[in-house]
């Protein structure tokens, strides 16, 4: 059985045959569309290693199966980028020390991103942590990570006021 | 993962014949269903995707008050309605309380009461359970069994719940409504689960083929919205099911308790109603006197399963706990760490 998708995947319209409906959107990512950036931690949606956005929502990819995203956009970590120019949520993470082995990160990034944009946190750590807490970092760069968000979000109401001026 | 056939259905009654077929499930969010196939604990032949039916991701306000949540509104999209947290608080708490942020945006309200128990054994293919495969024994009652049922259990299973959502809905006498193959039903959310008795694989009152298309709360339950809470123990601050919870809610006037609603999480193979506590509360005034009398009632019957004796005295605490935070008043704002026993004042520090 063949089935075959459309969606749109960091900005591009593709179409793909789906020959097993047991792939998973994150299989589907990293070993059909050589998108490897967006990671396999736990691949049970324990550790948000693989999250990336399906219409704009943080999902774990891991527990998506990839027919069930036809028709839908999605966003990985190689869609924020613009060349060299990192989006604000990148160059934080840089800033702030917010990994150090760097395989949660693609993840991390990604919840981030739909946190700030969900807007329930505010700029109260405590929210942000706990909003996050789908993004585990064994190497512990909790701290850097929560100082990230707080400044990325800062970073990208800024931007908004100075585009909507 | 074993190979099946995916079906996406357009139609609740699209989904109803396609579960003709043997061995076949729904899926919506998939956030149980995929993990429970990848670790070879589900196995099903068809796969009918049901997230794509129209009319059953509308939350929708009767003019009584009460409301009709479609079975496909995602956790996140209920928990933040504005409307909805301002009614049911608890409820939302409880949302909020649960899984994380990912999951929420995936996982649907009818999922959400269709998922299974997390018992490790029940998620061992390995190991015997009955809730699985029946008559098989149940390796949990000489296992790890420290978090396992205190009320309602049998020596046949003694696996729990692991919903939040369903805590609050069973306390506010929610409704679960289905469509199947003879047409449609409401079944009362209590009553949805079946206790294991000799039987645990036998898990929800749902006959073949019938799908959740809606949970239905009664306009009389908002009025408790001013003082409702959720409360949960768990054993790291986020991200993790209940040792215990409670849902507690009160109506008070003139100084005395009129009406009460308790429920406990984690405790029983279903979210476990505590009608003798609630009835023990009304004409009394509100406090810890009170709140103790009730919670000794609603745990009388509590019996370990295994090294759990510590849940019998931990939920008699939260329940306290939960009736004085009803009491003392729903906050304005959701905390920062939803139903956590914490103190959830906002600023850096992570766990007081």
């Amino acid at each position: 059985m063949s089935l075959s998708i459309s969606t749109i995947i960091n900005g591009e319209p593709r179409s793909i045959a789906i020959d097993d409906p047991r792939v998973s959107l994150l299989d589907l990512l990293r070993e059909r569309l050589d998108l490897t950036g967006t990671k396999k931690g736990c691949d049970r949606g324990q550790c948000g290693a693989c999250t990336v956005l399906v219409d704009g929502r943080r999902v774990n990819a891991c527990l998506t199966l990839a027919v069930s995203v036809d028709g839908a956009e999605v966003t990985t970590i190689e869609g924020l980028a613009r060349g060299d120019l990192l989006h604000p949520v990148q160059a934080a993470f840089i800033e702030h020390d917010g990994f150090q082995c760097g395989y949660c990160t693609p993840g991390q990034i990604m919840s981030a991103i739909g946190l700030i944009q969900e807007n329930h946190a505010g700029s109260d750590p405590e929210r942000i942590r706990e909003l996050m807490s789908g993004n585990i970092c064994r190497c512990g760069a909790y701290q850097g990570i929560t100082e990230a968000v707080l400044e990325a979000r800062e970073a990208m109401s800024e931007k908004n006021r100075s585009d909507a001026a | 993962m074993k190979r099946f056939d995916y079906i996406r259905a357009a139609s609740a009654s699209e989904a109803i014949a396609a579960s003709a077929h043997p061995n076949s499930v729904y899926l919506a969010g998939g956030t149980n269903m995929l993990d429970l196939m990848k670790i070879g604990v589900a196995r099903p032949d068809r796969v009918i995707d049901i997230s794509r039916i129209e009319g059953l991701s509308e939350i929708t306000w009767q003019d009584d008050g009460g409301v009709r949540i479609g079975a496909l509104v995602r956790n996140a999209d209920l928990a933040y309605d504005g409307r909805f947290a301002r009614t049911f608080p608890s409820v939302a708490e409880a949302l909020l309380s649960g899984a994380s942020a990912q999951v929420r945006n995936a996982a649907s309200v009818g999922g959400n009461l269709m998922q299974h128990t997390r018992c490790a054994y029940f998620h061992d293919p390995a190991s015997a359970c009955n809730r699985r495969v029946a008559g098989s024994g149940c390796d949990a009652r000489e296992g790890e069994n420290r978090l396992h049922a205190v009320l309602g259990w049998s020596e046949h299973c003694i696996a729990t719940h692991p919903s939040d959502f369903c805590v609050p809905l069973v306390a506010f006498d929610a409704n679960v409504e289905v469509e199947g193959p003879h047409g449609s039903r409401d079944i009362k959310l209590w009553e949805f689960y079946s206790l294991p008795g000799s039987t645990p694989d036998h898990v929800t009152a749902l006959q073949p083929g019938e799908l959740i298309v809606a949970v239905k709360i009664p306009a009389a339950s908002a009025a408790f919205a001013p003082n409702a809470r959720y409360l949960k123990l768990r054993e790291r601050t986020s991200f993790a099911f209940a040792v215990v919870s409670c849902a507690a809610a009160l109506q008070i006037d003139g100084g005395m308790i009129q009406s009460a609603r308790i429920a406990l999480g984690g405790v029983a193979a279903r979210p476990w109603r505590c009608q003798g506590a609630e009835a023990a509360l009304i004409g009394v005034e509100p406090g810890r006197e009170a709140f103790e009398k009730a919670a000794s009632l609603a745990l009388a019957d509590a019996h370990p399963s295994g090294d759990n004796a510590f849940k019998i005295e931990l939920a008699r605490r939260i329940m306290v706990r939960a009736l004085t935070l009803a009491m003392e008043g729903t906050p304005e704002t959701m905390p920062a760490l939803p139903a956590s026993p914490f103190p959830s004042e906002s600023g850096a520090r992570h766990v007081a």
